[in-house]
């Protein structure tokens, strides 16, 4: 489950409250069967991931692997067998013996990662645990991650601004925004209906075009359009003039100004490219168009 | 040229104050090595030379069989070696209080606990001296110590840096069911171990050169003085025997001296903690 939004929506609250970290002002939260409002966060089941990691600078990879299992009074020997098959699951055996300082910052990610996989939780929750890394790294642990999530069989609870996680990773995503929660949904399911013009415009780069009401079809809707389903068509409905065209190489991105509101088309290489300055227009097959009410911005069917 | 002839003439000036100033602050505690070293007791020569030649021992070997000096120096080992552990005992508890727990008036409580370093020891030494007779400590080791064993500044400073440590450490560790002595233990007094030596240090050299409140508590009880108090009776009528003192004053400041030498980086990293953070 990925909890998707724009910073200060409310995601990071609400993954603490799940954690136990903070108390909800109302309502009931549930790990599993269990209501969990009163439960201490140790005893929780639950296991947290920090953005920055927060490991023990003082202590060993292996003494911050351990240090839960320490904590819950394991014996060493099992504890030191146990850290040792978490780091070996993550590839940090030859860090074992380092302290944080000394690690890259995917590798104190990942002993972060292996200090929540020893306590063996059902939930796994992580805040935005890849944000501080660069972005080769990121993509690279993202994929563990998801093989991760494969291979051990919990719950994980993973908190991101970046939709290309949350579609990437996720088997289901909740988009919040203004602490509200807008669609819950698989990533496809999400990024072919959105439930609210928020939604429509936070996933997907470039975002969903929305066109103000009045201008395509009834006054009360606002009309969108992916920028794939945007397609150039000399008879078409939406009349602009061509502002950029950028050439990415496996595709072409072309914006365009229609009276004040900017359209982004994603055309293909092949196809012929307006040059800026020209005028265009364009049409969009009417079962690729979201429709969303003006007011409200829900999705009208 | 000229720029760097300025330059070479203010850096030139620079050393030479440097020079005045550091020989202002060593040429006194020469003197004392000196006269210590240099004749035995009982012999005074006019003018005396400051030059370390015909250095002897004699003095500091009577200073130390007439005045009792191996008992004070013990004396004031103990005493200092009880305060300091109970310095850094008290400030890392206070200071994890202010720092990590919520409390009711935490804030005003605080800033009164501050204000009362505006206090100086001196007014509140007579009150003090009071209550430990009434408790019957005067002359005794409790007496010496304990007054001595919560510090304001200690526990300032030690605030101060669990406060720089990040949140999320203290969350995490509740996550794994880490209490907060545990927590204070394992994680919050390692990380500011630095820090900890310095206050360590610090509160060693206040109470080894205490000289006030031990001598309004011990009255004359030459079991429990400690060096800086017991060198009193080194002090003679017989003029020709004032290098006594300097031989006493020479022993006393030796562990210290010694001391500084073996922890000065610890101090300064202390001092300099937070500041270079790695």
């Amino acid at each position: 489950m990925i909890l998707l939004g724009p910073s200060g929506c409310g995601k990071s609250t609400l993954l603490r409250t799940v954690a136990g970290l903070e108390d909800p002002t109302a309502g009931d939260v549930f790990i599993g069967d269990r209501r969990v409002n009163d439960v201490q966060p140790k005893e929780r089941d639950i296991a947290m991931v920090f953005q920055s990691y927060a490991l023990y600078p003082h202590k060993t990879v292996a003494a911050n692997i351990e240090f839960p299992l320490k904590v819950r009074g394991v014996g060493k020997s099992q504890r030191a067998e146990e850290a040792r098959n978490a780091a070996a699951l993550l590839g940090l055996e030859p860090q074992l013996k380092r302290k944080p300082g000394q690690l890259s910052g995917g590798q104190r990610q990942r002993v972060a990662l292996a200090r929540a996989i020893v306590r063996k939780p059902s939930v796994f929750l992580m805040d935005e645990p890849l944000s501080n890394l660069d972005a080769k790294l990121r993509g690279d642990t993202r994929a563990e991650l998801v093989d991760l999530h494969r291979r051990i069989d919990s719950t994980f609870i993973y908190v991101t601004h970046d939709q290309v996680e949350a579609m990437t990773m996720g088997t289901r995503v909740a988009v919040l925004n203004f602490g509200k929660l807008q669609q819950v949904g698989t990533p496809q399911d999400v990024y072919d209906r959105p439930a609210t013009a928020f939604v429509a415009q936070f996933i997907g780069t470039p975002p969903m075009n929305l066109l103000p009401a009045g201008m395509l079809g009834s006054d009360s809707v606002q009309v969108g359009i992916r920028p794939e389903h945007l397609k150039l068509a000399p008879g078409g409905e939406l009349h602009a003039v061509v502002r950029q065209v950028e050439h990415l190489g496996h595709e072409v991105l072309l914006t365009a100004d229609a009276n004040g509101t900017r359209l982004v088309s994603r055309l293909e290489p092949s196809a012929f490219i307006p040059e800026v300055g020209d005028p265009v227009a364009f049409d969009a097959d009417p079962g690729r168009r979201h429709h969303f009410d003006a007011t409200t911005g829900e999705r009208v069917p | 040229m000229a720029a760097d002839t300025v330059r070479g003439a203010r850096k030139a000036g620079r050393y030479t104050l440097l020079v005045v100033l550091a020989f202002i602050v060593v040429f006194p505690i020469y003197a004392v090595v000196m006269q210590a070293f240099k004749t035995g007791p009982g012999s005074l020569d006019h003018p005396r030379s400051l030059l370390p030649v015909d250095l002897t021992l004699s003095t500091v070997k009577a200073a130390w069989t007439q005045g009792n000096l191996g008992r004070l120096l013990l004396n004031s080992m103990f005493v200092s070696l009880m305060v300091t552990v109970g310095v850094v005992i008290t400030s890392l508890l206070a200071a994890y209080a202010f720092a990590f727990l919520q409390f009711p008036f935490k804030g005003p409580m605080f800033i009164a606990f501050l204000a009362t370093m505006l206090v100086p020891a001196e007014v509140t030494v007579v009150i003090n001296e009071r209550t430990a007779d009434s408790l019957g400590w005067i002359n005794s080791f409790q007496g010496l110590i304990v007054p001595s064993l919560a510090s304001t500044f200690g526990v300032f400073l030690v605030r101060q840096v669990f406060l720089q440590l990040p949140g999320e450490l203290r969350e995490a560790a509740a996550l794994d069911g880490v209490g907060h002595l545990r927590f204070l233990w394992e994680v919050a007094a390692p990380l500011s171990r630095p820090t900890l030596g310095a206050l360590g240090l610090f509160t060693f050299l206040g109470t080894w050169n205490a000289y006030l409140w031990p001598s309004q508590v011990i009255r004359g009880d030459r079991a429990h003085e400690t060096i800086q108090i017991g060198l009193e009776h080194l002090k003679n009528n017989d003029i020709s025997k004032i290098n006594l003192v300097t031989g006493g004053l020479v022993v006393a400041a030796l562990p210290i001296f010694i001391m500084l030498v073996l922890f000065q980086r610890q101090l300064v990293r202390g001092l300099t903690a937070g500041a270079v953070k790695g």
